[in-house]
C-alpha cells in the first residue's frame, strides 16, 4: 500500500519545537530580545571584555566628578569621580547574575512540587496546596529585603538574595507546572503508556514533562526579569551586599545629584529597563510561539 | 425557476501559513421549500464551510470569498450589507450545529436563549417571548418544558440539548433549515429521534431542510435529494434513490462500497486507497484521480466537466457511468 | 453464575471474566469526604474470549464499555469480580507478573489525536514497548524491528523519524495499532478505534485489524457503537445497557435474531444506507433518555424506556439466561422474543 501523503505532507520531521522555531525566526521581537538578552549575559560573563576598567578595583577620583561623556569615557562620570561605564558594566553582574540563580533554584523547587502534586493528587496534592498557599503569603520584595538586611553583615555577597528570592519565587510556576501535568496526566497517550507497562517515573520523565515544561518555561523566563529588578531595588534601598558593584546602588547614589548630572542615573537606569524588558519579551515571544491553539 | 436557496459557482479559500488551502471550487447547488437536501462528504471537502458562507459566519479573514453567488429568493446575499444579512439570519435561514453544548450559551437558561431571538427580532414582550419558548420547547418534544425554561444546557442530556437548539433555530420560523451533523454527536436511539423531529417538523412547517452529514444511513433515510462533495466541488447531484441504486461517479461508487454490509462480512471491505488531498496542493486535473481505480490519461489534465446524466443527475466524471460499468 | 454461551468456539476459553463489578463512589466535601452515592459504572458482566475471535461490545454512551475495557486493562481496579487469563486472575497479578501481563493484552485507543505522545517521533512511540520490555526485543534489533512494524500496518518505514502531527487520522490510528502489536500481546480491546475516523478510512483500517488477526491468531474485544462496522468484524456481539450485558449471541443471532427489546431497539434506530427500505422497517422508538446509572432504575434496568414493560418488570431483575421458547441466545428479559418479521 503505497504512502499518498509524501506530497501532502513537509519533507523533513517537525516536532512541536521544531514548529515553535519555525514560528520564532519570523518575530523580529524574539530576535532584538534575544540578541539583548545574549549581550547582557555575555557582558555578566565577561565583563572584562568589555570595559578596560575593572570597575571593582578602580580608583576614582574627585577630579573627574560627573564630568560628562566623552571619547575615552563614554557614560562620563560619576559623582564620585568613577567611571559611568564601567560601572554599568561591572554592574551587570550582580543583576544577571542574581536573576538567574534565584530563577534556577525557584524552578527546581517549582517543577518538584508541581510535578509531584499534580501527578499523584489527593492527599498529596492538597498538603502541597496549603504549602504553596503559605509561601505566596509571604510578600517576595519584603522577604528578599528581610533576608538581606538579616545577613547583611555577614559578607556572603549575592547568595542571600538569591537564595531567598529563589525560595520565596517558586510557588507561581509551581501552580502552572501542577495545572499542565495534571491535564497531560489525563491524556490517552498516558494511558497507553500504563498499558504498555510503563511506571511513573518512564511516565513522569517521558511524557508528562516534555508535554507541560512550556508554559513554566515562559513564566520563569518573565519572572527572571523580574528577580533582576528585585536585586536592583534591594541595592537601591541599600540592603543589597556591600561593596559589590550594582546598578540599583548607581542608581540610588545618582538619583540625589540629578539635578546636577542626568547621565550617571540614565546609563545605569536604563540598562536595568532594557535587561528586564528583554527578558519579559522574551518569554511573551517563547509562549506565542509554543501556544497550541495558534497552530 | 427562482430555487428557495441556490448556490452559484462559489470560490473560497483560506490563507493559512502552510499557503493558500482552496476549500471551495465552484461549488453549485439548491433546494427548494419543503425538500431536503443532503451535502454528502468527509472531512475536508467543504460541505460545512458553504453552510457557513450562506449564513455569513466564515471568519474573514483568512477566509475569503473569491467569486461566485448565493441565491436566496433570487437575491445574492454575497451583495447584501450586513445589516441585511443580519436580518434573514435566523428569520429566514436557520442553522443547527453539530456540538450543542459549544453551540449553547453556558451561563444563560435556554428559556432565556430561546425568547431572547424573539424578543429582539420580534419585539415580544418578555412574557409573550417566554411563552413562545415553551410552546417551542414542546413542539420538540422537551418533556415538562415549563419547568425547564430555567435551566441551564450543561443540565440536559445531548439529545435534549440537541432539541434546545433546533427550538432555537425554530423561533423565528425560517424558511430554510441548515443542519450541520446535527445528529454525529448523538447515540445512535437519540439520533432516530432527532431525526424523526426534524421530519415531522419539515413536513408540519414547509421548511426546506439542507442536510450537512457524512454518514450515509442518514441520507438514506431523510434525504430527497444528494449532492456529494470532495475537495471543494459537487462531484454528483441526483435523488437520493438513484444515488444508490446506480452511483455515477467514481467517489460516489466507492462511498456506497465501503459501507460494510451483511453479504460482505468475511471479505474485506472495499476501500478507496490513498487520502483526501491537501487542499493547498490539489492536484491536477480531477482532484480524485490519484484514488479512482477509473483514471485515464485526460483525468491527470483536465478537470472534468458536471456532465448531465438526465433527470436531473449530474456528474463530474470524463467517464459515462456506462464507461465505468464497462471497465469494472 | 451467569449464562451458557451459544455458537462459542470450542475449547477452553483464552479469556474468562466473571461477574466484574465497578462502582465509582461520589463524595462532597473538600478534606472529609462522605461518600453521597455511588455510579455504577459496570454492574456484574461475564463473559468467555475464545483464541482468535472478536467480541463485539456494542451500547450507547453511559452504558459502561469503557469502563469495562479501562478495567481489562488494570487502569481501574474493580470493585468486584475475576478475570482469568490462562487460569489466573488478572486483578492478583503484581510485580513481574503484571509486566508479563500487559505483553499479553492491549489496547488500541478511540481517539487518534490524543493517543499519541507528540513529542515523540513515530519510532520511539513504536519503539517505546521494547524499551520497558527489552527482553521482547534488544537494543540491536528494535529499530528494524520498528520499520517492520510500521511497514505491516501500511506506513512507510521511512517516516519512522516523523512526528504524530505529520500524519492523517487514519494513519495516526495505524501507528497506534503497531504501538499495539509490538509485544505480540494475545488480545487487543479495540475502544471505538474507527469512530474518530472518516468512513473510507474506516474501511481502510477495518481491513487491516482483520488481516492482522487471521495473520497473527489476534483475538479481539471490539468495542464500538456503529452497529454495522461491529457486526462486520465480530464473531460473537454482546449488548451492553446501564453497565450490564442485556444480550449476548453470534453475530446472526444478535442482528438476525434479537430477542432483548433494547437491542431491537437499537437496530431499529440504526439508519440503513438503503433508501428502498424506507417505510419498510419496523420503526421501534425509545422515549425519553438512558437513566443515569448513578441512578437505575429497579429491577430490570430498561423498563422505563420499555415498550413491553410489566410489574414483575420493576421488581424481578432478569438474569442473562438463554429463555425457553426465544432463540438460544442467552437474553435478560422476562419477555425476551423476536420481533414479527417484516425486517
Amino acid at each position: 500500500m503505497s504512502d499518498a501523503t509524501d506530497d501532502a505532507v513537509i519533507a523533513p520531521p517537525r516536532s512541536l519545537a521544531g514548529d515553535a522555531w519555525y514560528d520564532l525566526r519570523r518575530n523580529p521581537v524574539f530576535w532584538i530580545a534575544g540578541f539583548i538578552v545574549l549581550m547582557m549575559v555575555l557582558i555578566a560573563l565577561f565583563p572584562g571584555l568589555f570595559s578596560s576598567i575593572d570597575a571593582r578595583t578602580a580608583a576614582c577620583s574627585l577630579a573627574d566628578s560627573l564630568r560628562p561623556p566623552g571619547a575615552q569615557h563614554w557614560f562620563g562620570f560619576d559623582k564620585q569621580g568613577c567611571d559611568v561605564y564601567s560601572r554599568v558594566i561591572y554592574g551587570a553582574r550582580s543583576s544577571v547574575i542574581v536573576g538567574v540563580f534565584s530563577t534556577l533554584i525557584a524552578g527546581f523547587v517549582a517543577v518538584l512540587v508541581g510535578t509531584v502534586a499534580g501527578f499523584y493528587g489527593r492527599w498529596v496534592d492538597a498538603l502541597l496546596a496549603r504549602v504553596v498557599d503559605v509561601f505566596l503569603g509571604v510578600p517576595t520584595l519584603l522577604g528578599a529585603i528581610v533576608v538581606a538586611k538579616a545577613l547583611a553583615g555577614q559578607d556572603l555577597g549575592i547568595w542571600p538574595v538569591v537564595l531567598a528570592l529563589g525560595l520565596l519565587g517558586w510557588p507561581t510556576p509551581a501552580r502552572v507546572i501542577r495545572s499542565s501535568v495534571i491535564a497531560a496526566s489525563h491524556q490517552d497517550y498516558v494511558n497507553a503508556a500504563r498499558i504498555l507497562g510503563a511506571g511513573n517515573a518512564r511516565i513522569i520523565l517521558r511524557h508528562i514533562l516534555p508535554n507541560s515544561l512550556a508554559p513554566t518555561v515562559v513564566i520563569l523566563t518573565i519572572m527572571l526579569g523580574s528577580f533582576i529588578a528585585v536585586e536592583a531595588t534591594l541595592s537601591f534601598l541599600g540592603v543589597g551586599p556591600r561593596n559589590t558593584v550594582s546598578w540599583g546602588t548607581d542608581i540610588a547614589e545618582a538619583q540625589r545629584w540629578i539635578r546636577e548630572a542626568s547621565f550617571p542615573l540614565l546609563f545605569p537606569a536604563g540598562f536595568l529597563t532594557l535587561t528586564v524588558l528583554a527578558f519579559i519579551m522574551l518569554g511573551d515571544t517563547v509562549r506565542e510561539a509554543f501556544d497550541p491553539r495558534l497552530r | 425557476m427562482t430555487h428557495l436557496l441556490e448556490l452559484r459557482d462559489l470560490y473560497v479559500e483560506f490563507h493559512t501559513r502552510d499557503g493558500v488551502a482552496r476549500v471551495l471550487n465552484g461549488v453549485r447547488y439548491h433546494v427548494d421549500a419543503g425538500e431536503t437536501l443532503a451535502v454528502l462528504g468527509e472531512s475536508g471537502s467543504g460541505k460545512s464551510v458553504t453552510a457557513q458562507a450562506i449564513m455569513g459566519i466564515l471568519d474573514i479573514p483568512p477566509a475569503k470569498i473569491r467569486a461566485g453567488e448565493i441565491l436566496y429568493q433570487g437575491r445574492d446575499l454575497l451583495k447584501l450589507s450586513e445589516s441585511e444579512r443580519r436580518a434573514i439570519r435566523g428569520a429566514e435561514i436557520a442553522m443547527v450545529f453539530q456540538d450543542s453544548l459549544s453551540a449553547l450559551n453556558p451561563v444563560f437558561p435556554v428559556g432565556w436563549q430561546i425568547a431572547e431571538a424573539i424578543r429582539l427580532r420580534q419585539g415580544a414582550s418578555r412574557s409573550d417571548a417566554t411563552r413562545r419558548a415553551i410552546e417551542l420547547m414542546d413542539r420538540v418534544k422537551i418533556p415538562a418544558a415549563k419547568s425547564r425554561i430555567k435551566d441551564y444546557p450543561h443540565q440536559f442530556s445531548g439529545g435534549m440539548r440537541q432539541r434546545v437548539m433546533i427550538a432555537m433555530a425554530l423561533a423565528l420560523g425560517p424558511k430554510l433549515l441548515i443542519a450541520d451533523e446535527p445528529t454525529t454527536a448523538l447515540d445512535v436511539t437519540v439520533q432516530a429521534q432527532i431525526m424523526d423531529l426534524l421530519a415531522e417538523l419539515q413536513r408540519e412547517l414547509g421548511m426546506a431542510l439542507i442536510l450537512i452529514t457524512h454518514d450515509l444511513g442518514v441520507v438514506a433515510t431523510v434525504a430527497d435529494r444528494i449532492a456529494v462533495m470532495y475537495a471543494g466541488r459537487i462531484v454528483e447531484h441526483a435523488d437520493v434513490h438513484s444515488l444508490y441504486a446506480k452511483p455515477a461517479h467514481p467517489y460516489t461508487r466507492a462511498l456506497i462500497n465501503s459501507i460494510p454490509r451483511q453479504n460482505r462480512r468475511g471479505q474485506q471491505l472495499l476501500t478507496i486507497e490513498g487520502l483526501p488531498p491537501n487542499l493547498t496542493r490539489i492536484p491536477r486535473g480531477c482532484p480524485f484521480h490519484p484514488r479512482c481505480p477509473y483514471s485515464v490519461a485526460i483525468c491527470l489534465t483536465d478537470l472534468p466537466p458536471l456532465r448531465d446524466l438526465g433527470a436531473g443527475r449530474t456528474s463530474a466524471c470524463h467517464l459515462t457511468p456506462e464507461q465505468l460499468d464497462a471497465r469494472d | 453464575m451467569p449464562a451458557t454461551e451459544s455458537g462459542a468456539p470450542g475449547g477452553a476459553p483464552l479469556l474468562r471474566v466473571e461477574g466484574l463489578v465497578k462502582h465509582f463512589t461520589t463524595t462532597s466535601g473538600v478534606l472529609l469526604k462522605t461518600p453521597t452515592g455511588s455510579v455504577k459504572a459496570v454492574d456484574g458482566v461475564s463473559f468467555d474470549l475464545h483464541r482468535g475471535e472478536t467480541l463485539g461490545i456494542v451500547g450507547e454512551s453511559g452504558c459502561g464499555k469503557s469502563t469495562l475495557a479501562k478495567l481489562l486493562l488494570r487502569l481501574e481496579t474493580p470493585t468486584a469480580g475475576r478475570a482469568l487469563l490462562g487460569g489466573r486472575d488478572i486483578f492478583e497479578m503484581n510485580g513481574e507478573e503484571l509486566r508479563a501481563l500487559r505483553r499479553n493484552f492491549q489496547m488500541i485507543m478511540q481517539d487518534p489525536y490524543t493517543s499519541l505522545n507528540p513529542r515523540m517521533t513515530v519510532g520511539d512511540i513504536i519503539g517505546e514497548p521494547f524499551e520497558i520490555h527489552p527482553e521482547v526485543m534488544p537494543k540491536a534489533g528494535r529499530r528494524a524491528r520498528v520499520r517492520e512494524l510500521l511497514d505491516r500496518v501500511g506506513l512507510n518505514p521511512e517516516h519512522i523519524s516523523r512526528y504524530p502531527h505529520q500524519f492523517s487520522g487514519g494513519q495516526r490510528q495505524r501507528i497506534g495499532i503497531a504501538r499495539a502489536l509490538a509485544l505480540n500481546p494475545q488480545i487487543i480491546v479495540c475502544d471505538e478505534p474507527v469512530s474518530a475516523l472518516d468512513v473510507s478510512i474506516q474501511a481502510q483500517v477495518v481491513n487491516l485489524l482483520e488481516e492482522l488477526q487471521r495473520e497473527l491468531g489476534l483475538s479481539y474485544i471490539f468495542i464500538a457503537h456503529d452497529l454495522s462496522v461491529v457486526r462486520h468484524i465480530s464473531d460473537r456481539v454482546a449488548v451492553m445497557y446501564l453497565g450490564k450485558f442485556v444480550e449476548i449471541g453470534t453475530e446472526e443471532q444478535i442482528y438476525d435474531h434479537a430477542t432483548h427489546p433494547y437491542t431491537q431497539a437499537l437496530l431499529s434506530a440504526a439508519p440503513l444506507p438503503d433508501p428502498a427500505l424506507r417505510g419498510q422497517r419496523q420503526i421501534i422508538r425509545l422515549d425519553g433518555d438512558v437513566p443515569s446509572p448513578a441512578n437505575p432504575p429497579s429491577g430490570c434496568r430498561f423498563r422505563t424506556r420499555c415498550w413491553k414493560a410489566q410489574a414483575r418488570c420493576e421488581t424481578d431483575e432478569p438474569a442473562l439466561l438463554s429463555r425457553a421458547g426465544a432463540a438460544p441466545h442467552p437474553s435478560a428479559c422476562h419477555f425476551a422474543e423476536e420481533l414479527p418479521t417484516t425486517g
